[in-house]
């Protein structure tokens, strides 16, 4: 059924949706019909960013699309990715760089697209008590006696330098080879002078450890705390609330946000196979409909929802993690320190700034970053950056979701991008921790700018 | 009366009861006095020892989900637990109620459409994860004996058939659950394909690698059970002609029947750890799970739901054992070792 006749169809109930935004709706009995599968499974790992599809569930958000969806927590991201290709799942809270990770075949191949962006920023990197002591020499204070934020990995430098020095490695942890938090923990060690380490899939290796002055492994989330209280990790790059964790466990402290490595950073997606894309196309735009109704839910009127939310998080079948600690960097506060506890507002983003539109520069960054590390093992022409873009990341089908909520009502044209006009590229940005300057449409121009990391034809 | 009330008692395995029925039929109170102390009394001085000993030990330990919770935070965790199931049923209801409703209009809007109503959506709370372990628990159990049964009676009749497969189940046997169930599940996942399955793939792998690690147990005690039983009686049934059915149920099982049921109670203890560590590992729903994702929230309530589950486990497991050998004692008529 054309999207035309979908919308005519729905218009009578607009007006009556219209008054019932945020509240639990009356059965709104929309499109329901033509919907190709009710019953839905979809996978998360516990992290706060799952938030959108917990909030869907618990404020009937799928039920109002007529969905009948049950969340099931994964063990990690390799399983989750693994059972969204075999069909077990319908589709899951995912990396970023997960889609794009598989669309090119690194570590797993297969046809992952996402429609539906899940925040921005809400990642951290943490390092262990006894790093933080001797990090904390080389970091300037303010006028408050207080550490000087954002830090920079230059003051870790030394640390590491120390370390080597001692024939010892410096194991740091990250999430999955394609996470955000792989970029991101690569992106502050490199601007810091740090060499973190190339990846050569070509050659068989998939450790990305060559060359590597800190040698960074993979550690599910939920374990990232306990893993550094073993010992066999001095510093992780981890979602909330397993930065927090560790400051009310005193076992270590985060220097950095990934929002001052990168302001309002794209962070995760919801992904779904292109198989499944294709065969639920009804379905597929109820899904994000009754996303985005769950992301505005959170950002709404300055974020006063947030208390609820971390209510509902912090049920054990959520994230499961103590109320305060979830709650420590949902309501825009973030403790570094143990009792450093400082406003960032925008620590977690999950509607304002357009943080759920697929945007096609948020894509390629994520794969200039692989290529910077050697997870593309060959240069690439621009042009490739943005087919792999246009076949991953989906603004089309935002668009259509979108435009049913605006149709019926629930929410305002002004509360997303201007479709007509919309090319999918974010404005030229240089607020990165290091000050260079990204361009979407200029991947390989990008990577020139970057003292470490592969670029051009480099190859190793 | 009464004699007949202590059978019952012993049968069920219930035996310290039982001074308590002589004590009432006014038979020598200090010998049944003894008794009940030795029966009852001394097992829980030893609990309130344990209980003790874990409040004091628990207090000295700080982990960096708090310290570790004694006997008094685990029992309100059990609470807790409870309460959380009765607000999940409640959410279960008005989920119900809503999918009826939205499919009373729809039928209003087209009296030709289909509804359906769907099994709620919610989590499974501990309760539930409980039901769904014993279930899992016992459909493996029960496909293990329905093999194992068979087969030992076979080889015990056969030593030929014995003899050849008994490397087989020398190999096997030492394998551990957490060896198979990769196997299980990639197995499973290839075979078991229906649009609208019966079963959820997570229940049949955790059920067969139940099965396959609680087979052992059982086909061995069969198969030395009936291979050991008096020549003697196997003559007898051949000398009045006995057909071989006859002779397998009237003679050989009977005859092994009590092996038998050491074999199967092996096998449901057998069953039973295996089952909770699949569940950890496969991540499939049940205890094994409610662990594991405890274990993952790491909030400060974690360890105290972690160790009501464990307790769960071990009286589960208990109660369990204590369910064959009443079988046993019900069905062979003769005493259990270790009753």
């Amino acid at each position: 059924m054309s999207l035309r006749k979908r919308l005519s169809r729905t218009a009578g109930l607009s007006l009556a949706l219209s008054l019932a935004v945020g509240s639990l709706l009356p059965l709104s009995v929309q499109a329901v019909e033509d919907l190709e599968k009710e019953d839905l499974k979809f996978g998360f790992i516990k992290l706060t960013d799952m938030a959108p599809l917990a909030i869907a569930y618990e404020k009937g958000f799928f039920e109002d699309e007529g969905l009948y969806v049950s969340l099931e927590a994964q063990a990690n991201w390799k399983v989750l990715l693994d059972r969204v290709i075999d069909g077990e799942l319908d589709g899951a809270h995912m990396l970023a760089g997960q889609p794009l990770g598989a669309t090119i075949g690194f570590g797993t191949q297969a046809d992952i697209i996402t429609a539906f962006s899940m925040d921005l920023n809400g990642n951290g990197i943490t390092v262990s008590n006894d790093v933080w002591a001797q990090m904390k020499k080389h970091i300037p204070l303010d006028a408050d006696g207080k550490p000087q934020h954002p830090i920079s990995a230059a003051a870790l430098k030394p640390v590491i330098e120390q370390y080597r020095a001692d024939g010892k490695p410096f194991n740091m942890g990250m999430v999955f080879p394609v996470s955000t938090h792989n970029y991101e923990l690569r992106y502050w060690l490199a601007a810091g002078g740090i060499h973190p380490g190339y990846y050569a899939p070509h050659k068989g290796d998939t450790s990305g450890q060559i060359d590597a002055q800190a040698l960074l492994s993979v550690t599910p989330p939920p374990q990232m705390p306990a893993t550094l209280e073993a010992g066999t990790i001095y510093g992780y790059c981890v979602g909330e609330p397993w930065n927090q964790q560790a400051v009310f466990k005193g076992i270590g402290v985060p220097v950095i946000t990934d929002y001052e490595i990168w302001k309002n950073n794209p962070e995760k997606v919801f992904g779904v196979s292109q198989a499944w894309a294709d065969e639920n196309p009804n379905t597929h735009i109820a899904v994000v409909k009754a996303l985005i109704r769950a992301a505005a839910w959170l950002d709404a009127d300055n974020n006063a929802n947030r208390g609820e939310a971390v209510e509902i998080l912090s049920q054990p079948a959520y994230v499961g993690a103590d109320a305060e600690v979830i709650a420590n960097s949902m309501t825009g506060t973030f403790e570094y320190e143990k009792g450093d506890v400082r406003q960032v507002p925008d620590f977690n983003v999950f509607f304002r700034y357009n943080a759920t539109y697929p945007y096609y520069s948020d894509a390629i960054w994520y794969l200039t970053q692989m290529r910077r590390w050697g997870q593309i093992g060959q240069a690439q022409p621009d042009s490739w950056y943005m087919d792999v873009a246009k076949k991953v990341y989906r603004p089309d089908i935002y668009a259509q979701a979108a435009q049913e909520l605006i149709d019926e009502g629930t929410l305002p044209a002004e509360a997303f991008p201007d479709f007509a006009s919309e090319t999918g590229f974010k404005p030229v940005t240089s607020e990165f921790i290091d000050g260079v300057s990204y361009d979407g449409s200029q991947p390989n121009a990008y990577l020139q700018q970057f003292e470490i990391g592969l670029k051009g034809d480099t190859q190793l | 009366m009464s004699n007949k009330l202590i059978n019952y008692l012993e049968t069920a395995g219930l035996n310290w009861a039982v001074p308590v029925v002589r004590l009432c039929r006014g038979e020598d109170a200090r010998e049944q006095a003894n008794e009940l102390f030795t029966k009852v009394g001394l097992p829980l001085i030893a609990v309130l020892v344990f209980l003790l000993v874990w409040s004091i030990g628990a207090s000295q330990v700080n982990t960096s989900l708090g310290e570790l919770p004694g006997p008094a935070a685990v029992w309100q965790q059990a609470g807790n637990l409870y309460e959380e199931h009765q607000v999940q049923r409640e959410k279960a209801e008005a989920f119900y109620q809503r999918q009826e409703e939205r499919n009373a209009a729809k039928l209003e809007r087209d009296p030709n459409a289909e509804v359906r109503i769907r099994d709620y959506t919610g989590k499974p709370t501990f309760i539930d994860q409980i039901a769904t372990s014993l279930l899992t628990v016992f459909t493996g159990f029960l496909l293990a004996s329905l093999i194992a049964i068979p087969v030992g009676v076979a080889c015990g009749l056969s030593p030929k058939l014995y003899g050849a497969i008994s490397p087989l189940v020398q190999i096997f046997k030492p394998v551990s659950p957490l060896a198979w169930l990769p196997i299980v599940t990639m197995v499973v996942s290839a075979v078991y394909i229906s649009d609208d399955p019966l079963f959820q793939k997570s229940f049949i792998t955790s059920a067969v690698t139940v099965t396959l690690c609680s087979l052992w147990p059982t086909l061995i005690n069969t198969a030395v059970a009936v291979a050991s039983i008096d020549k003697d009686w196997i003559n007898v049934g051949r000398v009045i002609r006995l057909n071989w059915r006859t002779q397998v149920f009237k003679i050989a099982i009977p005859a092994a029947l009590p092996m038998i049921f050491t074999g199967l109670r092996l096998s449901l203890g057998v069953g039973w750890m295996v089952l909770i560590a699949a569940e950890m590992l496969a991540q499939n729903p049940g205890l094994g799970k409610f662990v594991w994702d405890e274990f993952q929230n790491g909030s400060s309530d974690s360890l105290g739901r972690i160790m009501v589950a464990v307790i769960t486990i071990g009286i589960i497991g208990f109660l369990l054992d204590w369910l064959m050998v009443t079988l046993q004692s019900l069905l062979s008529h003769q005493k259990p070792a270790g009753h």
